[in-house]
């Protein structure tokens, strides 16, 4: 808990991650209007696509950033040699990044609505819920690949590659979920992929808390 | 102290194996087998295609396998193992993909469809794509084997979880059903099966063989390094 409000405390202060990923999710959206011709019915269609990969893609670089401090400053150890679980560092971490990589959506979420002209507001509860259990599942898999990535050679270039096609089969149940939130369906016809997500953040977080010990040992 | 002798003679005697039988599987597969009624000859890419997609997925296994059994003992040689298991793994696993190409092309009218079992293997292949560029890129040490093992358990947990949800996705199934225990009307002429199997077994001893092969060169590739360390020692 501490640790969660240590990240946010320091993220307050230099506001540079969250910035820097609610503007390029919201690039990502605006050049995704460019790639389909706007406002047509093609661009419609794709719309839920381009939400995840918008919020993939702006959730990339928060985890990215997740443990660089850690590591350059030090900080690791220092919280490796406190007198807590390594379980305990993983919540606190996942749970940093799961509020991180949340506002980004939830900033990103209006913006997305006035450009592809969505009336969303019916569908918002069910929406909000697919993002959740999909950031979950996200900051689950992204804080251990991330605890890895931090310390290969390529850094940055090394956490979309492993997190990607780890990440496939979550992403695939939000796009469909959203899809189907989009056509204005209810809360029984997207409960099967709602199940479905749960189960998936369930399996991702038990064994990245198993294995997290293993990556962050000295 | 290089070449263990008994080792070094099974290797021999799997690579005599090795040639004979590929030799008569090419046979069997080129003029023995009869030619499939419907497909014509691009059916014969099957008795390559199969086999090394098991041969994939054994690669993979092993690689899992290795990986927990690495985290566990901390033994430098699971993870050895795991390594070039996963190597021969995304081979064979990139065999499978072309091959199954080169058949969809005439009977589906089309390279690639995202059916279940594509959709799976391309994945797959990516995820242990990733898995040696990980290795690549962390260096030589305990850590980077740590954190392969780590990827590897993740990953291979992953794999039933892309195949369930792309299942779920939408009835694109067009790939063909296993014709070995599968329904009864799907079964192999007597003649193909002989060949399959042959094939199969055939492509087990490339399998163990190129894992011989591998982990005698990395043995090898360490003792070089630790000797080209001691040399810079006492040359200081």
């Amino acid at each position: 808990m501490t640790l969660v409000y240590k990240d946010l405390l320091s993220e307050f202060r230099s506001r540079e991650t969250i910035s820097s990923m609610l503007v390029f999710s919201m690039l990502v959206v605006a050049i995704f209007n460019f790639a389909f011709d706007p406002g047509s019915a093609y661009a419609q269609q794709a719309a839920p696509g381009i939400l995840w990969v918008a919020f993939t893609f702006s959730g990339i670089i928060g985890l990215n950033r997740s443990f660089v401090h850690e590591v350059d400053k030090g900080c690791l150890h220092g919280l490796l040699l406190a007198p807590f679980e390594h379980g305990a560092i993983f919540f606190g971490k996942m749970l940093g990044n799961l509020i991180f990589i949340s506002i980004v959506e939830l900033l990103t979420l209006p913006l997305f609505a006035v450009f592809f002209n969505l009336q969303t507001l019916q569908g918002l509860p069910q929406l909000l819920v697919v993002i959740l259990l999909t950031t979950l599942g996200f900051s689950a898999v992204g804080t251990l690949f991330s605890a890895i990535s931090v310390n290969t050679k390529t850094r940055e270039m090394m956490l979309p590659i492993l997190f990607l096609p780890v990440v496939i089969p979550i992403l695939l149940a939000a796009v469909n979920a959203t899809a189907m939130i989009f056509d204005g369906k209810g809360w029984n016809d997207i409960s099967d992929w709602l199940r479905l997500l749960a189960a998936f953040d369930l399996i991702f977080i038990s064994l990245a808390y198993l294995t997290f010990g293993f990556v962050v040992e000295e | 102290m290089l070449t263990d002798s008994k080792s070094q003679r099974v290797e021999n005697v799997l690579g005599l194996l090795l040639f004979l039988g590929m030799l008569m599987t090419l046979y069997n597969v080129f003029i023995y087998a009869p030619t499939e009624k419907s497909m014509g000859d691009v059916q014969r890419i099957f008795y390559f295609h199969v086999p090394s997609a098991f041969v994939a997925f054994l690669g993979f296994l092993v690689c899992a396998g290795y990986s927990v059994a690495f985290l566990i003992k901390r033994n430098h040689r699971y993870d050895r193992v795991a390594y070039v298991s996963a190597e021969i793994g995304v081979l064979f696993s990139t065999i499978v993909l072309i091959t199954g190409m080169i058949w969809a092309r005439p009977i589906w009218q089309t390279w690639w469809t995202w059916d279940p079992r594509l959709t799976t293997m391309f994945i797959l292949w990516f995820l242990y794509i990733a898995y040696l560029m990980l290795r690549n890129f962390t260096g030589e040490d305990e850590r980077g084997a740590r954190f392969a093992a780590v990827f590897a358990i993740i990953a291979s947990a992953d794999v039933p979880i892309v195949y369930m949800s792309i299942r779920w996705w939408g009835d694109r199934m067009m790939h063909p059903k296993p014709v070995l225990m599968g329904d009864e009307d799907s079964g192999l002429a007597p003649e193909m099966l002989y060949t399959f199997l042959f094939a199969l077994a055939v492509f087990l001893i490339l399998y163990f063989y190129l894992m011989m092969l591998r982990l005698r060169q990395e043995r090898t590739a360490e003792i070089l390094n630790s000797m080209k360390k001691n040399l810079a020692l006492n040359e200081e």
